[in-house]
């Protein structure tokens, strides 16, 4: 068990951690682009290679970390315990990063602190492992960043997605925001994205 | 930690991380920065930390490009418009030292452009960032000296008094005579102050294909606008703003439509003005491209 939980972390932690957030800043800043995720991990079963890198690069024990059915565990939270240090959150609304394996049948988006009015960026990032970015239904995605309208196809998506996204949409400023990692790389749903299906 | 970094007696930067930072304080400048892009012109809090150089020098901004480079990119640092005032050079050389990066003067070359002031005539392009210096980040400050309160007031969106105050301006003057910090509306959201940047940069914000970052260090605030974001510079129907208008060219390279500084020439008041921007001068001037005092000189 130990040894599981002490290999497998950043092999240039300075570079790799400045590598994966560029992916993330590009990806915040584009939302529907998809970038890569250069820096290697060897993360426990169940936490993807990629979604153990955005940990890694914005997780410490500033960051209360939530983890899904799918992650819970000693093996998962030692792992990101002796690599960030983050402590595991005691509820969803207590977290600053919820990672989540089984994204299909993740817990509403409701559930997860929201920020406040006078403090929006008081909210939970969502870390989603998603089997792909471009093989599911297309969404059509509008607004900043998307320099009129971008596509992303992530598969699978939390239930009711676009109805649940919609509530995320009027609770401006406040809201979650999402990260998106898959074997092809990275996308970004920052909470000014709104989202449509398109319509054959 | 507050040694300057041109005084003579300023020991060396002993042992420091890549790009100075230590990894916590970039995880947590980083953190600061996504909530900032995915909040349009919304004030992000964060823990700014002492820098080797003094907080007029622009230590948010310092901090803001410390906690995103890295070993491919390409920096320049502009100061007003220019790439060789102290202020530009000294943050420049302090990315070399600690990054190991290469820097530029060239702005279509540059991947991260640090200001103070002003953004490039040069259009900027999807895949730039530029990171402002930005003293006081606060819009309502001058109207609402209480943080408790003017966080309120962007929470409710309460920018009256905003309007009011331009609106003082126009009784007055006749005109907004704000000319520097022009508050825009980011998004149709939050009033954000674009630093103290000229309003005649403030169209360049609107739906810029660059990533914009603003750190204010003394402050303690980062901000963001995504690129392709709408920017809009507040103002009144019957009084719509509009940019600083040069009645000439740049003496030396004819530029019109770009942002001139006034440079006196002699003692007997003769003076010229010429581009803010250095690197767009240069460029143009490379270019064959000739301004009056120019041609008076080949001329002569
Ligand atoms: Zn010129």
């Amino acid at each position: 068990m130990l040894s599981e939980q002490i290999i497998g972390g950043f092999s240039s932690p300075v570079f790799d951690a400045q590598s994966t957030f560029r992916a993330l800043m590009d990806a915040f800043a584009r939302p529907g682009s998809i970038h890569a995720i250069k820096a290697g991990t060897q993360p426990p079963p169940s936490l993807s290679a990629g979604a153990a890198a955005v940990a890694l690069t914005l997780c410490d024990n500033d960051t209360p970390l939530w983890l899904d059915a799918a992650l819970q565990g000693a093996v998962v939270s030692g792992w990101l315990g002796f690599h960030s240090g983050a402590a595991v959150a005691a509820t969803p609304a207590d977290a600053h990063f919820a990672l989540v394996a089984d994204t299909a049948n993740l817990i509403a988006l409701d559930n997860f602190a929201q920020g406040t009015q006078e403090y929006p960026d008081r909210s939970t990032t969502l870390v989603l492992q998603v089997a792909s970015l471009t093989s599911g239904e297309p969404l059509v995605l509008e607004g900043p960043g998307t320099n009129g309208m971008a596509s992303l196809a992530p598969t699978p998506l939390p239930r009711h997605f676009i109805e649940q996204w919609k509530q995320n949409n009027a609770r401006f400023p406040r809201g979650v925001d999402l990260v998106l990692v898959a074997p092809e790389g990275v996308a970004c749903l920052p909470r000014t994205t709104r989202i449509g299906i398109v319509r054959a | 930690m507050s040694t300057s970094l041109k005084g003579e007696n300023a020991p060396e930067i002993a042992a420091y991380n890549f790009a100075y930072l230590d990894e916590q304080t970039k995880r947590m400048i980083r953190r600061a920065i996504l909530k900032g892009i995915a909040i349009p012109g919304y004030q992000v809090p964060f823990a700014s930390r002492e820098m080797p150089m003094p907080y007029g020098w622009g230590t948010g901004g310092v901090q803001v490009t410390a906690a995103i480079i890295g070993p491919e990119d390409v920096l320049k640092v502009i100061d007003q418009g220019a790439d060789d005032t102290t202020n530009a050079v000294s943050i420049r050389n302090f990315f070399r030292k600690v990054a190991d990066v290469e820097t530029t003067t060239e702005t279509a070359r540059a991947t991260i452009i640090q200001t103070r002031h002003r953004i490039p005539e040069t259009p900027l392009r999807e895949g730039q960032t530029l990171v402002y210096q930005v003293p006081i980040p606060e819009p309502l400050r001058f109207l609402e000296p209480r943080e408790t309160e003017t966080r309120k007031m962007h929470a409710l969106e309460e920018y009256g008094l905003m309007h009011v105050k331009l609106y003082e301006d126009i009784a007055r003057h006749g005109h907004i005579a704000t000319t520097y910090a022009y508050p825009v509306k980011v998004e149709g959201r939050y009033v954000m102050d674009p630093s103290p940047t000229p309003k005649f940069d403030n169209p360049k914000m609107h739906m810029s294909p660059a990533l914009q970052l603003f750190g204010a260090g003394r402050e303690k605030r980062i901000y963001a606008i995504p690129p392709f974001t709408e920017v809009v510079s507040l103002d009144f129907e019957d009084h719509p703003f509009e940019i600083q208008k040069f009645d000439r060219p740049c003496a030396l390279c004819g530029a019109e439509q770009v942002y001139l500084d006034e440079v006196l020439l002699d003692d007997r008041g003769g003076r010229m003005f010429v581009c803010s921007d250095t690197d767009h001068c240069e460029t143009r001037r490379a270019a064959g491209h000739v301004g009056e005092l120019g041609a008076k000189e080949a001329a002569q």
